[in-house]
């Protein structure tokens, strides 16, 4: 018998995506094993978000298949079960960092309830216990305790960005999804955001795909890399290997496209 | 087999942006590192001695030849020592540890060969936004508690005569020699069974050169396997068992 580490927590197996004739993404294949941080670069338009939509149960796929290692052990196909398993698993099991913090968060109610809502999704009740997880999750992602009755409408563009991966990793998710989490902040920002969800990742041990165009985030929080352009995956590796030792054109042209600092 | 094997190693680069612009670098090398061995990489700058260890680490690809790693076997790894890693001597018998082959392995199986057998010291070293200069040494050790980490990353940075003051700090701002001792004291910490050292004294004083050469001399006795591009040639001689001239697998004009 295999250890768990050894099956994939989740297996993408000839995924693709067809808007009428145009293709969003096509025949794509890999594995993500429990902790891998997985980096999706390439330009606009290349079909990382696409993909990323595939993957997390948003989209349905024009072909292929997108198996999930579920807590128990067993393995599903994400988009052969049921719609209430789907969304169950999307509320609990994975996280989701939108790009726009907005997308991510409920507006209208306080950090605490923002943080709050996701651990009553699975079934927590007890008014003392959930405030207190989510004053811990507040401070574990550097917003101070006096914020916790504020909304987030009160708040500063780096201050939802963390809300929203707390209220992400609140239920201790095995895979998060994100899409340019550090896209639109300015650089104090940017780094903030990034050194601690390199830490929270490696702490709590999250597997993580995470989509973005700025090569330097790739480089600091993911160990694998997939390089998209026009809708498929022309490049894959470790990242230092593929950011160091390019071969295809393009993402030559993407490494060298990077500003010295 | 021996800890480190490299033969028929072959790297060329493709410059596409250049017209696709074919970039020779090595032909064909052979190297054979022994246990308790270190072999110097000679040879001008530009000759492909970098690109030797970035072959072994995986981190340039390799196109023709194999890079075997002996994974696990008979160095301990202190630093890890915590979790208790039994010392075996196996001497000659090898079916008892993987070979791996860093040519042909897939990303997990080198991230985890890295983990466990590689040391590497880099160049020059890459700060991370925010993160302080023990936080940066400590993270070196995996799977070892962070304060048992901050301790020894302490240290290591004591070794180095880096002052305590700067020890919070990020070495983003520091000066290129306290960022090459904050290098060497994090590529230097983890006890791996091969270590592979880039330049490590290009920019230190006496004190601290004698430091990477009595680390070195230490790693060997305990059995280490080491690679090491030395130019300061009382450092070389001081560490280097075998030097091997680079130039004779070189294709570069």
């Amino acid at each position: 018998m295999m250890a768990s580490d050894e099956i994939p927590l989740l297996a993408a197996n000839g995924l693709a995506k067809y808007y009428g004739r145009r293709v969003g993404c096509a025949d794509i294949s890999f594995d993500l094993y429990q902790g891998e941080v997985l980096a999706i670069v390439g330009e606009s338009g290349s079909g990382k978000s696409t993909l990323l939509q595939l993957l997390s149960g948003q989209l349905r796929p024009s072909a292929g298949d997108i198996r999930y290692r579920l807590r128990d052990g067993s393995t599903a196909d994400v988009w052969d079960m049921s719609e209430p398993m789907r969304r169950l698993l999307f509320r609990t099991d994975w996280g989701y960092v939108h790009q726009d913090a907005q997308l991510g968060l409920r507006m209208g109610i306080s950090a605490g309830g923002n943080v709050g809502e996701r651990l009553m999704a699975v079934g927590a009740r007890n008014y003392g216990a959930i405030r207190a997880a989510a004053t811990d999750w507040l401070s574990r992602v550097e917003i101070d305790e006096s914020r916790i009755d504020d909304t987030p409408r009160t708040y500063s563009g780096g201050m939802r960005q963390r809300l929203q991966i707390a209220r992400n990793l609140v239920t201790a998710p095995r895979l998060v999804f994100m899409d340019e989490p550090t896209g639109g902040l300015d650089v104090s920002v940017q780094a903030r955001l990034l050194d601690l969800l390199r830490r929270l990742v490696a702490d709590l041990n999250i597997a993580v795909i995470v989509v973005t165009h700025d090569l330097a985030v790739a480089r600091l929080l993911s160990t694998r890399i997939m390089v998209m352009k026009a809708g498929a995956v022309i490049e894959a590796g470790l990242t230092d290997q593929v950011l160091d030792d390019p071969r295809e054109p393009y993402t030559q042209l993407l490494v060298s496209s990077i500003l010295p600092t | 087999m021996q800890p480190l094997e490299l033969s028929g190693v072959t790297k060329t680069f493709t410059a596409h942006l250049q017209g696709g612009m074919r970039l020779p670098v090595l032909r064909d090398l052979d190297l054979v590192v022994r246990r308790g061995e270190c072999v110097a990489l000679t040879g001008p700058s530009g000759i492909g001695k970098s690109s030797v260890l970035k072959l072994i680490y995986g981190n340039y690809r390799c196109d023709a030849g194999a890079i075997l790693v002996r994974d696990g076997g008979d160095v301990v790894d202190v630093a890890s020592a915590a979790n208790v890693v039994d010392v075996v001597d196996v001497g000659d018998v090898v079916d008892v540890v993987d070979v791996v082959d860093v040519a042909t392995a897939p990303p997990r199986q080198i991230l985890s060969l890295r983990r466990r057998a590689l040391g590497y010291v880099t160049q020059f070293l890459r700060a991370v936004p925010r993160v302080s200069a023990l936080d940066i040494v400590a993270e070196a050790l995996i799977d070892v508690p962070r304060e048992t980490a901050r301790a020894h990353a302490a240290a290591m940075l004591t070794r180095f005569n880096v002052p305590q003051r700067l020890w919070t700090l990020s070495p983003a701002t520091f000066s290129g020699g306290e960022q090459q001792r904050v290098n060497l004291a994090r590529g230097l910490l983890p006890r791996r069974p091969i270590l592979l050292l880039d330049e490590p004294t290009a920019s230190l004083d006496a004190a601290n050169r004698a430091v990477v050469v009595d680390i070195v001399r230490e790693r060997k006795e305990q059995g280490a396997s080491v690679v090491a591009i030395v130019h300061d040639e009382s450092v070389r001689d001081a560490i280097a068992d075998t030097c091997v001239d680079v130039a004779r697998f070189a294709t570069a004009a």
